[in-house]
C-alpha cells in the first residue's frame, strides 16, 4: 500500500469538492444565511429602536416630571405669599379693630364717666334739697317743740343768731 | 492576533514534520507487509496497518460490513476521462477486488483497480504485470472524477446542510417578528458566534459582511463533514481528513484573499512601510512566501487534526486484534471513547480554527492604512 496517497491530493476529490463547495455557498448565500442574516440584522435593529424610543420616552417622563415639580415649587410658593398676606391682612385687621375699639370705648368710658359725673351731681343736688327739706321740717318740728317755751324760744332764737354769725 | 497566526503556522508544521517521519515507516512497511499479505494471503492474517489506511483514505466503494467474509457494500459510480472520452461504470464490477486482479473492459479500455486507484491497462494487455516496488508498468491513471465515497458522503453532508438551514431560513420568514422557533432557535446562536466571534473581530465592522456567506458556509460545511467523519456506520468517510479536500477549501481562502486585497496589503507585502530600505527587500520574498504559506498551513492543520483522530482510534481499535485477546477490548473502547470525546471536540474546534484564520486573511487582505 503506497502511503504516500495520504498527502497526494487526488484530482476527482479536488474537483467535486470545488464545484460542491460553489454550489452549496450560492445555494445556502441565497436560501439561507441572506434571510437568517437579514432577519437577525432586522430585529437586532428593531430592539435597538425600541430601545430607543424607550429611552426617549424616559427622557420626556424625565422632563414632564421636572415641569411637574416646577409648578408644583412655583404653586407652593404662591401659595405661602398669598398665605402670608393673609396673615398680615388678618393683623392689620385685627390691631385696626383693636385700636378702633379701644378708641369707642374711651369715649364711651368718658361718656359714662360724664354722666355718672352728672347723675352724681344731680343725685347730690337732691339729697341736698332733701336734707334741706328734712332739715327745715325737722327745724320746724324743733322750733314748734322748743318755741312751746317762751326761754327755749329766745335761746333758740340766740342759738341761730349765733349760728348765722358763725355761717 | 499575527502571534497566534504564526503559533498555528508552526503547530501546523510540527505537525506535519512529527508525521512525516510516521508516513515514511508506514511506506516501508507497507510494501513488506503487502508482500507478505499477499503470500499469506489464505491464512487471514489481521492487518492493522492496511484497515487503517484503507478507513483513512477514499475508496470507490461505500464498505460497510464484512459478513461471513463477504463484504456488503453500495457500489458506486466511476466516472473516467481517458483518452477514448468519458468512461462510466459502476465499481461494483471490480467485485470488490482491490488488488488488480479483476480487469474491467469498458468503451473498449481495460481498468483494474489497485489500492483505490483506477489503473488503465495499456493496449493489448489483459493483466496487470508489478515492478520490484509492486508499481504496475503496464498501465497508466486516467483521469478519475469517480463518485468517491468521499463525494457521496459530502454529498449527503450538503443535503443535510441545506435541509438544516433552510428550514431554519424558513422558520423566521414565517414568524412577522424574526423571533427564532424550533430549528433556527437551535442555528441563530451558532450562525450569530460565526458573525460576533470570527467575522466582527478578524475583519472588521464596516467590510465583514461580504464575506460572511463564505464564512459561515466553509465552517459549517467543515464541522458537519467532520462530525461524520467520527460516526462508525458511516465506515470514516474521512473527507475533512483528506488532503484534496482540505486543499480545495484552502485554495478557495487563498483566491478569496488575493482578490479582495487592496493598496495596503500589497504595499505591505512587496514593500513593507516603516522598515529601512534594506529590511524592504529583504523582507519582501519572505512575505510572498507567507502568503503561501498561510492557506497551506490551513491545508495541513485540518488534514492532520482529523486524520491523527481517526488513525488513534482506529489502531486503539485494532489492538483488540493484534492481541488476539478480548481482554484488551474494554482497554481499547475506554481509550477510543476518551478519544472519541476529544474528537468530537475537535469536529467543532477545527471548524472554528479553519474559518478564524480564513477570517482573519481576509482582515488583512482588507485592512486599511492607519498610520
Amino acid at each position: 500500500m503506497d502511503s504516500s496517497q495520504f498527502v497526494t491530493p487526488g484530482f476527482g476529490l479536488v474537483f467535486w469538492t470545488a464545484i460542491t463547495f460553489i454550489f452549496l455557498l450560492l445555494v445556502l448565500r441565497k436560501f439561507a444565511w441572506k434571510p437568517i442574516l437579514g432577519a437577525v440584522s432586522d430585529r437586532e435593529e428593531s430592539i435597538k429602536s425600541a430601545l430607543e424610543s424607550a429611552e426617549e420616552a424616559k427622557k420626556e417622563m424625565q422632563n414632564l416630571q421636572a415641569d411637574n415639580e416646577r409648578i408644583l415649587k412655583e404653586a407652593r410658593a404662591e401659595r405661602d405669599t398669598l398665605l402670608k398676606e393673609a396673615r398680615e391682612l388678618k393683623e392689620g385687621i385685627i390691631s385696626d379693630a383693636k385700636e378702633q375699639a379701644k378708641v369707642e370705648g374711651d369715649k364711651m368710658i368718658k361718656q359714662a364717666q360724664a354722666a355718672i359725673e352728672s347723675e352724681k351731681k344731680a343725685a347730690v343736688a337732691d339729697i341736698k334739697a332733701q336734707v334741706a327739706n328734712l332739715s327745715v321740717e325737722i327745724a320746724e318740728k324743733v322750733i314748734k317743740e322748743e318755741l312751746s317755751d317762751k326761754k327755749k324760744q329766745l335761746k333758740l332764737v340766740e342759738n341761730m343768731l349765733g349760728d348765722i354769725k358763725l355761717s | 492576533m499575527k502571534l497566534t497566526n504564526w503559533q498555528n503556522l508552526v503547530i501546523g508544521f510540527i505537525v506535519f514534520l512529527i508525521s512525516l517521519p510516521s508516513f515514511a515507516l508506514l511506506q516501508d512497511h507497507s510494501q513488506e507487509e503487502s508482500i507478505v499479505h499477499e503470500i499469506e494471503e489464505k491464512e487471514e492474517e489481521f492487518d492493522a496497518q492496511s484497515m487503517i489506511v484503507h478507513h483513512v483514505l477514499d475508496a470507490h466503494e461505500f464498505h460497510i460490513i464484512d459478513f461471513n467474509g463477504h463484504p456488503i457494500s453500495i457500489p458506486l459510480p466511476v466516472i473516467l476521462w481517458t483518452d477514448n472520452g468519458l468512461t462510466t461504470f459502476m465499481s461494483s464490477k471490480f467485485h470488490h477486488d482491490d488488488s488488480g486482479k479483476t480487469v474491467v473492459e469498458e468503451n473498449g479500455r481495460r481498468f483494474v483497480k489497485l489500492h483505490e486507484t483506477i489503473y488503465q491497462l495499456n493496449e493489448g494487455e489483459s493483466a496487470v504485470a508489478f515492478d520490484a516496488e509492486h508499481h504496475p508498468t503496464n498501465a497508466t491513471k486516467p483521469l478519475d472524477i469517480s463518485i468517491t465515497r468521499n463525494v457521496f458522503m459530502m454529498w449527503v453532508s450538503v443535503l443535510v446542510l441545506m435541509l438544516i438551514f433552510t428550514a431554519a431560513a424558513r422558520r423566521y420568514k414565517k414568524s412577522d417578528n424574526n423571533v427564532p422557533t424550533g430549528i433556527a432557535g437551535f442555528i441563530e446562536p451558532l450562525v450569530i458566534f460565526v458573525r460576533d466571534e470570527i467575522g466582527i473581530p478578524m475583519i472588521g465592522e464596516h467590510k465583514y459582511k461580504r464575506y460572511m456567506p463564505y464564512l459561515l458556509t466553509i465552517f459549517f460545511f467543515i464541522w458537519i463533514n467532520n462530525i461524520f467523519g467520527l460516526i462508525p456506520i458511516l465506515n470514516g468517510a474521512n473527507l475533512s481528513g483528506n488532503i484534496a479536500f482540505t486543499m480545495t477549501l484552502a485554495v478557495f481562502t487563498f483566491i478569496i484573499t488575493t482578490f479582495s486585497g487592496n493598496k495596503n496589503y500589497w504595499k505591505h507585502i512587496f514593500w513593507m512601510p516603516g522598515v529601512p530600505v534594506p529590511m524592504k527587500i529583504f523582507l519582501a520574498p519572505i512575505e510572498v512566501i507567507g502568503m503561501f504559506v498561510k492557506p497551506i498551513s490551513l491545508m495541513i492543520r485540518l488534514f492532520a487534526n482529523i486524520t491523527a483522530g481517526h488513525i488513534i482510534v482506529l489502531a486503539l481499535m485494532s489492538l483488540i486484534f493484534i492481541f488476539k485477546s478480548i481482554a484488551v477490548a474494554p482497554v481499547s473502547i475506554a481509550f477510543s471513547l476518551f478519544i472519541g470525546v476529544i474528537e468530537i471536540i475537535v469536529t467543532a474546534i477545527q471548524a472554528y480554527i479553519f474559518t478564524v484564520l480564513s477570517a482573519l486573511y481576509f482582515g488583512m487582505a482588507t485592512e486599511e492604512e492607519h498610520h
